[in-house]
């Protein structure tokens, strides 16, 4: 039984009745990790949000179920659905530099949530923060838990982020491009750390990235979006020697490898995208008259 | 060391702004027309009286002389004396400065009050019918003045349904044994429900009045800064962790989201004091903008000099608290 299970989830932008995500399903396993790709606007992003009950206000999901461990979320009340997520599912945000509040200290942004909404005691959230800042290799935790995010580097901060999202020990995390918004040089240790973390904790992770470079180091499972639709899903291994989606295969082949960057530089051909745009009309189609 | 520096800087543009408004009150109110000599003589007077009088107070010497010979007595802390009631006017003043300082301060915490609930309701309800009627009532409570306010709340609640007084600071008929002026801080300290209650009594329109403007202008300001920082990605954390809309928007959004508003709420203040002079009148609420305006009409150039160079000192101790808290509440400035 999957941790995660996303059947037929459809939504689309309020009074305009553009589909934002049509008819998706996906499945993540207690422990395993599963990437989601696609371009800029796919819909990969706002799966992760769906997931986490923080899709913007002019989004509306239209139909099917986001079970979380055999719950349909989208059939809790307002309030139950949020402790619910709050307590199994965690989010590793894109940007470290703004997803920390300004004006509170590191300590108690990462035991908030265990005090608040777990009832830890708070002499216990502090000491399991103390121990997670370790896990994450900060050095001097104490005083890095009495700082102010302004006082941090962007790196120490997206630490500290993946830190909090695993302080609850939760069964789900979303790791939204976790690495996009860093320095390249950071953006390997924090890959390597996100994997370390996933592994010791066995957590289901989804792993929303436009990298497949990343897909292909640190997920075993990956589903390919294109226009709010999955046009694959697939195990990571076999994708990789030879995607069966003709888009997957353009896709694959626009990501830049080190051994020849020049020559891998393409653009997903006209053509491809036009067959999967009929694609999309057609299953619209069917989805209209079913 | 750069705080040291800074508190002196401070000190020096304070120092340098009140001799400016010395001066700028000094030469305006005796370049205006109107001769206070001429007020003071029953009609009849000889020329021989005039000139008396007029040397008396020194009005016969050049404007240069009579400023510097009144800087010298303010450097000793001598104000000078007022003409219509020959006391001192430092004395004067002082004596009414409690009375119009708690006025302001209860309409402060009134607007902040008022204010800042209609900002978190706009907030939590935004893009909502309920937000456009806030704006609405925004904008209603922002267009007129207010004395204009003050004048509808005599109507309303001291004429039509007359709850509260609508004249003076307190019933002169209580046991009035105050050791300071500060009335309602030391009523409340002493514990004296009987004394408090009824100042509040008199001192809620008036400050009402001048808190309706204000309310609405931190009403605005703040929930559009709240709304703004609603959507800042450490908010969305925070409703991933399983907080609601309240928690979020008073835990996350609003520490953050004040800054703006406290800057604005500095400024709008100083107008606030500003507008006691008419609404104490308005009020017959005996504090300094009464004494201002009575100055005014008696031409007494000496409490006129006091009074204003006293606002000035408020309206920069007001911009210097103001500073103050800014850096209290933002975590950046503090370690800057």
């Amino acid at each position: 039984m999957s941790f995660l299970t996303i059947r037929n989830l459809s939504a689309e932008l309020k009074g305009h009745g553009v589909p934002l995500l049509r008819r998706v399903s996906l499945q993540v396993a207690a422990g395993e990790v599963r990437g989601l790709v696609g371009e800029s606007g796919a819909g990969k992003s706002m799966i992760g949000k769906a997931i986490l009950g923080i899709l913007p206000r002019a989004v509306a999901i239209t139909g099917g179920e986001i079970l979380l461990d055999g719950v349909d979320l989208l059939q809790l009340p307002p309030a139950q659905r949020r402790r619910r997520i709050g307590a199994s599912a965690a989010l590793i945000p894109q940007d470290p530099l703004t997803a920390l509040n300004p004006s509170r200290r590191i300590g108690g942004q990462i035991t908030d949530r265990l005090v608040d909404i777990l009832g830890w005691q708070r002499a216990r959230a502090e000491a399991r923060a103390r121990e997670l800042l370790a896990e994450v290799q900060i050095a001097e935790p104490e005083r890095v838990l009495r700082s102010y995010p302004h006082e941090l580097s962007g790196g120490m901060r997206q630490r500290i982020l993946i830190a909090s999202a695993f302080a609850a020990e939760p069964r789900l995390i979303v790791a939204d491009e976790p690495t996009t918004a860093l320095d390249v040089t950071v953006q390997k240790q924090i890959l390597k750390l996100i994997q370390a973390m996933q592994a010791r904790h066995g957590t289901a992770l989804l792993f929303v990235t436009h990298d497949l470079g990343v897909v292909s180091k640190v997920c075993q499972k990956l589903s390919v979006l294109y226009a709010g639709m999955v046009v694959e899903d697939t195990e990571v291994r076999p994708f990789f020697a030879g995607p069966k989606h003709a888009y997957s295969a353009a896709l694959l082949a626009a990501t830049p490898k080190y051994t020849d960057p020049a020559a891998s530089l393409q653009p997903v051909p006209e053509a491809v995208i036009e067959a999967v745009r009929r694609e999309v009309a057609d299953a619209d189609r069917r989805a209209g008259h079913g | 060391m750069r705080l040291i520096r800074q508190i002196l800087l401070r000190m020096l543009t304070t120092a340098v702004t009140l001799i400016g408004v010395a001066v700028i009150v000094f030469v305006v109110i005796r370049v205006v027309p109107g001769n206070p000599i001429a007020m003071m003589l029953p009609p009849g007077a000889t020329d021989e009286d005039v000139l008396r009088l007029t040397a008396l107070y020194g009005l016969d010497k050049s404007l240069p002389q009579q400023f510097l010979i009144w800087a010298g007595g303010v450097l000793h802390g001598d104000f000078g004396t007022s003409i219509t009631s020959r006391q001192p006017v430092l004395a004067l003043v002082l004596d009414r400065l409690p009375a119009t300082l708690e006025l302001s301060i209860m309409a402060l915490v009134i607007a902040v009050l008022i204010g800042g609930v209609v900002a978190l309701t706009g907030t939590r309800s935004r893009d909502s019918g309920i937000e456009a009627a806030i704006d609405i009532g925004n904008g209603i409570a922002l267009s007129i003045p207010d004395f204009l306010w003050g004048l509808i709340l005599i109507l309303l609640f001291g004429v039509l349904l007359p709850v509260f007084n609508i004249s003076g600071r307190i019933t002169p008929s209580l046991p009035l044994n105050f050791v300071t002026n500060f009335y309602l801080f030391e009523s409340i300290l002493r514990g004296r429900p009987d004394l408090w209650l009824d100042l509040i009594s008199h001192m809620f329109l008036p400050s009402l009045a001048l808190a309706i403007p204000l309310s609405a202008i931190i009403g605005q300001v703040l929930k559009q800064s709240l709304k703004e920082t609603m959507h800042l990605d450490y908010v969305t954390l925070s409703r991933t962790k399983g907080y609601g809309e309240n928690h979020v928007i008073l835990r996350e959004a609003l520490p953050n989201a004040i800054l703006p508003t406290l800057t604005l709420v500095g400024v709008q203040f100083t107008f606030l004091i500003g507008g006691t002079v008419i609404i104490e009148r308005l009020f017959s609420y005996e504090g300094l903008g009464n004494l201002a305006i009575d100055a005014v009409i008696n031409r007494d150039l000496p409490l006129i000099q006091g009074i204003v160079i006293l606002f000035a000192v408020i309206f920069t101790a007001v911009n210097l608290v103001v500073d103050l808290l800014y850096a209290v509440l933002n975590p950046r400035l503090r370690h800057g």
